[in-house]
């Protein structure tokens, strides 16, 4: 349906450009600039001028230690971060968790979602509980995660691995640091889905089991098609921000045993390094990379905000 | 209604925000304030206020605390310097950051007077560790070296060197009593102290002398198969790889190991915490590598500097003078544990009481050992704890090799850091 979609806007839209507007139509869309400025402005001031200031950093060698050595080196930075392994592990890790956590988070909060729509018994109490891991500040909750993963000190560690530590090598490091994430941000994945699900409308269930629909095939055949729209959404935001990892790692491992992620990666380079150059590229290559993911869920899956589309539609 | 409401809302609100930064580095009524921004110490105000007294109103102190570690204090500060914030006056810093505040002109040096009265009577390692290419740039605070701490009523005498505490740790292990030899292990600048104190005791270079060319000589190689050994021995903490200076601290002071590598802080809060194992605790010099040959261990500590954007840089050094004077010094290594920097203070009577471990102490302090000295240290140490972490997978030639240049790298500021 997408790609249908994205032919037809512009072939609608094209001859209503050229038209001729008439003097009222021209003012009212001056008006609509002039209303849309400031916001346009400020989104300019905060984020196209930072990202064009970290680009032109980055083709820099530029050492706060070392100013007076600051000069333009074209490319080089790039070639020293992607030839450095280092840099490719922590992508590696990154993509890593991203992907786990995220599909855990899917399957998770589609049945917290379900869970939350469909209580009928203390829903506010339900949906609040639920909610309780997003409330909490992630620094404050690995913190938690890292005493209880601690031997000695820890349940979790004593229950667990009364012998090991987890936290100590690479394969156990990784997995709390993913169990943390899904901990973390399935309710958000939750609370976006339960919007898809309220999407649905109760006929078309009430219809689908009337022609003997399971309760399975309710569910891929009539909920998912209609969820669709949130259910991208969802995924989008939750991989855009799982790749920007960078808390629960910086708490429970500090990069230790290679669980190093891009951003963790980057504020070293950047705060600890004082190093601009590199740490601006690194920076860059992160934008691009989430440039990219975002490309193609929107391009390749055809996600939009729910219900954007709905207008132009019916 | 509503829009007044909202209005009267924001400007309160912007009211709260903008109110601390004026609080911050204005002058009150005509006195000059001076920010001394230091890590958290337990009892600095006292010390402050009673600098403020003495100053009778030439200038006021105000102690800004910084975050818990030695990281994030850094980097706020380095963030700042580098804008020119001229908000902050006196640096309590750590003795690593000496070479890289002073080489990119972040702080002031030391002349004259205050050179003088900094100098004398200062332990000659901890002076050393406030110089950069032979000028002073920081007076010392208090010192510090990590000591041997021993359970009395499992090793009857203390070992003296690395072999020798494996082998009584295994066969403690073997005997079914606590056994575990406690240090830290985490990659982190814990890591790297650990490394450079073997490396000094083996008599080895990780730079030269100038801090320009990493060196990674054959002593390096020996303090790397050393550290592999006890890494390999069975004689660590499961944790051993994650322990910073509190999970190692904790372990031992509950019963977990029979020996334990950690600074002279680990004795006050055992006393507070677990008397009854205080009581079976003994102390000794950090073990030697090779028993003719005495240890060396890394020197730590703090040091206060005059920031190069003060407004008051004579008013910040005058108030130096009182901030780690002997007067200071003597109350905070009573009160807060910080082994001081001036000798005189170490055979002041009350001093026998808080620091039984004096004589040892110093003694480690006359001969210890500066961590390699660079403006790019920080850079050297991420990559140095990175690839040594964990210990047990080290490979000594090897990962001396592959040090050598990621070290060269770090110094030059080209390579990535992990």
């Amino acid at each position: 349906m997408s790609v249908q979609e994205k032919v037809r806007i512009p072939a609608r839209r094209s001859p209503r450009t050229k038209a001729v507007l008439s003097e009222g139509k021209r003012q009212e869309r001056r008006l609509g600039w002039l209303l849309c400025a400031p916001a346009a402005i400020v989104m300019v001031a905060v984020t196209a001028y930072p990202i064009i200031y970290s680009v032109w950093l980055s083709l820099q060698r530029y050492d706060l230690k070392f100013p007076d050595q600051k000069e333009f080196v074209g490319l080089a930075n790039y070639a020293t971060v992607l030839s450095n392994g280092y840099w490719w592990s922590a992508f590696g890790v990154t993509a890593l968790i991203t992907v786990i956590s995220v599909t855990a988070e899917l399957v998770l909060g589609m049945g917290l979602a379900l869970i939350m729509h469909k209580t009928v018994v203390g829903r506010g109490l339900v949906r609040t509980s639920a909610l309780i891991p997003y409330g909490i500040v992630t620094v404050v909750a690995a913190f938690s995660w890292r005493y209880a993963w601690t031997p000695g000190t820890g349940y979790l560690a004593n229950l667990v691995t009364p012998d090991g530590a987890p936290l100590t090598e690479r394969a156990g490091a990784l997995a709390i640091i993913v169990l943390a994430e899904i901990w973390k941000t399935t309710p958000f994945m939750a609370l976006l889905l339960m919007a898809g699900l309220a999407l649905v409308p109760d006929d078309l269930l009430k219809a689908a089991s009337m022609d003997g629909a399971s309760w399975w095939q309710r569910f891929t055949k009539v909920m998912l098609p209609v969820m669709k729209p949130a259910v991208l959404v969802a995924l989008l935001f939750r991989t855009l921000d799982a790749f920007r990892v960078f808390d629960n790692i910086y708490v429970l491992t500090a990069g230790a045993n290679e669980t190093s992620s891009v951003s963790m990666i980057a504020y070293n380079n950047l705060m600890k390094g004082l190093n601009l150059g590199i740490g601006s590229t690194m920076s860059v290559l992160i934008f691009l990379t989430v440039a990219i993911i975002a490309f193609i869920f929107v391009k390749l899956f055809g996600t939009a905000a729910p219900g954007s589309d709905d207008g132009t539609r019916r | 209604m509503a829009t007044r409401t909202r209005r009267v809302a924001a400007a309160v609100a912007a009211l709260a925000l903008a109110a601390p930064l004026a609080a911050c580095g204005s002058d009150e009524g005509g006195t000059p304030v001076l920010n001394f921004y230091n890590s958290p110490v337990q009892n600095m105000q006292t010390v402050v206020d009673r600098c403020n007294a003495e100053a009778a109103g030439k200038y006021k102190i105000v102690y800004q605390v910084l975050p818990r570690t030695a990281d994030d204090q850094r980097v706020q500060m380095v963030r700042r310097l580098a804008a020119e914030d001229d908000s902050m006056d006196i640096l309590g810093m750590d003795v690593t950051w000496t070479q890289e505040f002073a080489s990119a002109d972040w702080i002031r040096e030391f002349t004259g007077d205050i050179k003088a009265e900094v100098e004398n009577g200062t332990l000659q390692p901890a002076l050393a560790s406030a110089q950069y290419e032979g000028k002073l740039y920081a007076a010392p605070n208090n010192t510090n070296v990590q000591l041997l701490w021993y359970r009395k009523d499992l090793v009857p005498t203390p070992p003296r060197t690395w072999d020798e505490m494996i082998r009584m740790s295994q066969e403690l292990k073997s005997q079914g009593k606590p056994y575990q030899i406690m240090t830290m292990g985490a990659q982190y600048e814990g890591l790297v102290v650990l490394f450079n104190s073997l490396v000094a005791s083996a008599g080895g270079h990780v730079v030269d002398d100038a801090g320009k060319k990493a060196v990674m000589d054959a002593g390096t190689v020996q303090a790397l198969e050393v550290l592999r050994n006890f890494a390999t021995a069975g004689v660590t903490s499961p944790s051993f790889s994650n322990a910073i200076e509190d999970d190692v601290r904790r372990a031992f002071q509950d019963g977990g190991g029979a020996f334990q590598l950690n600074w002279p802080y680990v004795w006050a809060s055992m006393q507070e915490d677990a008397p009854d194992m205080a009581a079976k605790v003994g102390w000794a010099t950090y073990p030697a590598i090779d028993a003719n040959t005495p240890s060396r261990t890394t020197i730590g500590g703090s040091e206060q500097a005059v920031s190069a954007y003060s407004k008051h840089p004579d008013l910040a050094f005058d108030a130096i003078r009182c901030l780690r004077g002997p007067a200071s010094q003597k109350y905070l290594a009573i009160n807060s544990g910080q082994a001081p920097s001036i000798e005189a203070v170490y055979a002041e009577p009350e001093m026998a009481k808080a620091y039984p471990m004096r004589e040892t102490l110093l003694e480690e302090l006359k001969t210890s050992a500066p961590r390699p000295r660079t403006p790019a240290y920080q850079n050297l140490s991420t990559v140095v704890a990175a690839e040594l972490s964990p210990l047990s997978s080290v490979q000594p030639q090897r990962t001396a090799d592959s040090l050598r240049s990621s070290i060269q790298a770090a110094i030059d500021s080209k390579g990535v850091l992990p």
